[in-house]
């Protein structure tokens, strides 16, 4: 089926003989590879708060960012002029990075990769009203308010984009992509007796408006609601190690902190990971099996090429807890000799791409997720999980927990305050003792490193660790 | 007094001479350049050298605001931005208070904010200032390697102007090197690696520290080998500057006035209550050119002043833009922040620091019996809740035992809550360090802390 666009592809607008000029202007002597990397995103977003909506924002963001590599150096310039003089200076301005002298006689011949789409988007953004947007959260603010006179505050967001993505490199591959991004989050602050306390709930997927045929926004604000409501009669989390439970869906960042960003190859080659030397050997529980996945069809750290060009697959990183592969990008992949992954990512054409997750998820166990609660005596139960980092050197991780309740003799019980919880990455693997059957996505996050944010998506069935460590006061 | 004016004036004047009757605009461009040099062992891993530009405009009519941006300066690119944002106003709901901020007759103080020398300083000597960070932190001891050595410096020109008569432009450049350290230790299981990490911040390269930031990265890793998790337990923490900078940021945002005419402050309502420790004042002062994020003007053309926020103890006022004042029946304490053309202004502090008080780090830990001196902390977005005061982060530091440093330890948290945190706050250190964020730090003694270990 044939979509007439309003917006030519970047692939028209950058024409396919004038890559291959600028790309052979780039490799001069001492230089065996560069690259061009386009961007052409439109995003439109829309704030409510304090039961306004505040305003309508609109953004073009458009330019190429171009890669020069010369032994284990490269150079790197951007611009957001797609002439090709505009293209040329950057490529001589990153060349000259590069330290080498360019003006290269190489012919470069582009190959367009066949197209690779994992996400179907059916009402594109662009063809969706403005008041309709903004009709969603003016719902989700009625919704949260009435959900209990407690609420004394409501905040949301909505925000798309499309971009269009281009990449070709001296290898010969020229690759185009288009990512179309939805996604909406309400907070919402309760009062009490014991002070303010917050909730959120956020949504997002690689498809168009049409999610929302699925997703109901009320519920999401009313979630929001209940938590905060809910943590109005939280007592102060415990401090210590002890059993913790975790739920389905939200706890994927525990796997992207404990082993996520340890199993990338650039942390592992300067051997700045915990993980480094490790393959075939046992890194986590035989229950485990760890997958990063960029073709998952609308989740949030979906993209068909990564941000080199590179085809985005299915990598199975541990098998039953044996670790199998790392995640790498072309310049880790490279020195290594071994074929790319699809993880080399970037923010935007003003930065420069390195090994980076997708989707990164823990696959279904045995267990039955109501016997995992009542299977541990005491501990702590998280609900929902906030953001988290790790160091991968050392291997400690931490994350937030924004919901939480005590376990008491294999019940939940009591509502607990917002803390972090401490453990260390491969311990905590090993240390997973229970896994349910009850396989959930997460909610849309951003991955941070080294300056940069990408967007990814995580996931994992209800699970036990045997011995975490809280971070409260009690 | 001259001040210095960005040719990026002339954009922002012409689209706001097409504010049509009845409409408020205010235009705000910008454009700038980085410089990164990345080393690794030896030899350039990256170099970056680029430049962008980009503007911002926001429409307000009959209360309701729009806005829109991009990338780029071109005339019809800037067309379709101011076309966007008058499109968006419709969609917005009516604000009384919804208004660009006017000149308020205070005086810009003059800063050199732009150095010369940095904008002439040759490339190949950025690289050499990266190698030699390298050396001098991999060369001092045999357990420390390096991870990465950087040089990197920015420079951005700005321009701002509004129906309301706002008219205002600046330029500013500033550097830094940074490096990041690893120290390993013992082999097979007990193999164990630390981090660390050391910088040095200035107008120009000739106000780095080389050694002392190359001695800080060496000593940050290795001073943690051998460390353990410790038991839990209440105890009284020293925080490093570094972090006690963090530690204030985290507070910042509990004096924001947007927070607070919302309804989200845990400090609403308390002017003139005792909200800290009685030597405690905290001041953001942009104005003080020892400020690493000292500035001259606001994110929307006003000037930036020096505001007093707690002041022995006690809540003196909050922070905020033109819109929050408005709304909170006051005046704009010339905090509007802008990350950038594409976004409106929001509220912050722009150069927070305690008075400091006089003593040394050592002279502070000397009157602790039972703590931790605080080297690092990790996950303040995941932990730190700063609408409810739930303060809990993981840390790393070494316990304090009667007066004197000792044992390293590692995955722990430290928690208590913020309200709690400033009243439980012991002394002050006289240590002040202009820090590359927006605020300054020095050693904190706070009691009563919550370290959970095993």
């Amino acid at each position: 089926m044939c979509q007439a666009r309003r917006v030519r592809k970047l692939g028209g607008v950058i024409e396919r003989d004038v890559l291959q000029r600028v790309l052979a202007g780039a490799v001069g002597a001492g230089a065996e590879f560069a690259e061009v990397y386009a961007e052409d995103k439109r995003s439109t977003s829309a704030g409510l708060d304090d039961g306004r909506i505040e305003q309508v924002s609109s953004g073009r963001d458009r330019g190429a960012g171009i890669r020069v590599v010369a032994g284990e150096t490269t150079g790197f310039a951007y611009t957001s002029d797609l002439s090709e003089p505009g293209l040329t200076a950057a490529a001589s301005a990153a060349a000259a990075a590069a330290r080498t002298g360019g003006g290269g006689v190489r012919t470069i011949a582009l190959t367009p990769s066949a197209p690779h789409r994992p996400n179907n988007v059916e009402r594109d953004p662009d063809t969706v009203a403005k008041a309709t947007k903004v009709e969603l959260l003016l719902r989700m603010n009625e919704a949260a308010r009435s959900f209990g006179p407690e609420i004394v505050q409501v905040s949301a967001g909505y925000g798309d984009s499309r971009k269009q993505v281009l990449v070709a490199n001296t290898e010969g591959v020229l690759a185009d992509d288009e990512i179309v991004r939805t996604l909406l989050r309400v907070s919402a602050v309760a009062d009490g007796d014991t002070g303010m306390q917050t909730g959120y709930q956020s949504m997002g997927h690689t498809i168009g408006f049409e999610v929302f045929d699925q997703v109901d926004v009320e519920e999401l604000a009313r979630e929001a609601a209940r938590q905060a409501i809910t943590k109005l009669r939280a007592r102060p989390a415990p401090s210590g190690a002890m059993p913790v439970v975790i739920k389905h869906g939200t706890g994927g960042v525990l796997f992207h902190e404990a082993c996520g960003h340890g199993l990338e190859a650039d942390h592992i080659q300067k051997g700045a990971s915990v993980y480094a030397g490790k393959v075939g050997q046992q890194v986590a529980s035989p229950l485990v099996t760890l997958v990063d996945d960029g073709t998952m069809a609308g989740e949030w750290g979906t993209l068909g090429f990564d941000d080199e060009g590179h085809i985005t697959q299915r990598n199975v990183l541990i098998e039953d807890g044996i670790l199998t592969d790392y995640m790498w990008d072309f310049l880790r992949a490279r020195k290594d000799g071994r074929p790319q992954s699809g993880n080399g990512r970037r923010q935007s054409y003003q930065h420069l791409p390195m090994v980076r997750m997708t989707n990164t998820f823990v696959l279904d166990g045995p267990d039955d997720p109501d016997d995992i609660i009542s299977s541990t005596p005491n501990g702590v139960y998280v609900a929902k999980l906030g953001g988290g980092s790790v160091n991968t050197a050392s291997g400690d991780f931490v994350f937030g927990m924004t919901e939480a309740y005590l376990i008491e003799n294999g019940e939940i019980t009591e509502p607990l305050r917002d803390g972090n919880l401490i453990g260390n990455g491969p311990k905590v693997l090993a240390d997973i003792d229970m896994l349910a059957n009850d396989f959930a996505m997460g909610s849309p996050g951003t991955c941070g490193k080294d300056g940069q944010g990408v967007p990814v998506g995580d996931g994992q069935p209800t699970l036990r660790v045997k011995s975490l460590t809280v971070g409260g006061t009690a | 007094m001259s001040r210095f004016e960005s040719e990026l004036q002339v954009v922002a004047d012409r689209v706001v001479e097409q504010a049509g009757a009845g409409e408020q605009i205010e235009a705000f461009v910008a454009r700038g350049g980085e410089t990164e040099v990345r080393v690794y062992e030896g030899d350039v891993e990256h170099f970056v050298s680029a430049q962008s530009e980009g503007i911002g405009i926001r429409v307000i009519r009959d209360g309701r605001t729009g806005f829109a941006y991009a990338g780029t300066l071109d005339e019809s690119a800037i067309a379709e931005v101011l076309a966007e944002a008058r499109d968006n106003v419709q969609f917005g709901t009516v604000d009384e208070w919804a208004a660009l901020a006017e000149p308020d007759g205070v005086a810009v103080t003059e800063q050199s904010l732009w150095n010369d020398d940095l904008a002439a300083y040759p490339t190949d000597r950025k690289i050499d200032l990266a190698k030699e960070l390298e050396k001098l932190a991999s060369g001092s001891d045999p357990r420390v390697r390096v991870d990465d050595s950087n040089y990197a410096d920015a420079h951005g020109e700005s321009a701002v102007a509004s129906t309301t008569g706002i008219r205002m432009s600046g330029r500013e450049n500033g550097c830094y090197v940074s490096v990041s350290t690893l120290a390993d230790e013992g082999e097979g299981d007990d193999a164990e690696t630390q981090t660390g990490f050391g910088f040095s911040v200035g107008r120009s390269p000739d106000e780095f520290d080389l050694d002392r930031a190359a001695s800080e990265a060496v000593d940050r890793a290795t001073r943690l080998l051998g460390a353990t998790q410790p038991p839990s337990r209440r105890v009284t923490v020293v925080l490093d500057p570094f972090v006690t900078a963090q530690f204030l940021g985290v507070i910042s945002s509990t004096l924001n006035g947007e927070a607070v005419v919302k309804g989200r402050s845990l400090f609403r309502d308390r002017i003139g209550e005792t909200v800290a420790a009685p030597f405690v004042t905290l001041v953001d002062d942009p104005t003080n050119p020892k400020a690493y994020t000292a500035t001259d003007v606001d994110g929307e053309g006003l000037a930036g002043r020096r505001n007093v926020l707690i002041e022995d103890g006690v809540l003196r006022q909050f922070v905020h833009n033109s819109y929050s004042a408005r709304r909170a029946g006051t005046v704009s304490t010339g905090n509007a922040t802008r990350g950038g053309f594409a976004g409106t202004p929001g509220v912050g502090c722009l150069a927070l620091s305690l008075v400091p008080g006089r003593r040394t780090q050592e002279q502070l830990v000397a009157d602790v019996d039972d703590g931790l001196l605080v080297q690092q902390m990790q996950g303040l977005h995941s932990g730190v809740n700063p609408i409810s005061g739930d303060f809990s982060t993981g840390a790393a530091g070494l316990l304090i035992q009667n007066g004197s440093v000792g044992a390293p330890v590692r995955e722990i948290t430290i928690a208590s809550t913020l309200q709690r945190m400033l009243l439980d706050i012991v002394e002050v250190g006289g240590d002040l360090e202009w820090l590359p964020m927006r605020s300054a730090g020095m050693s904190l003694v706070i009691r009563d802390v919550t370290m959970s270990g095993s």
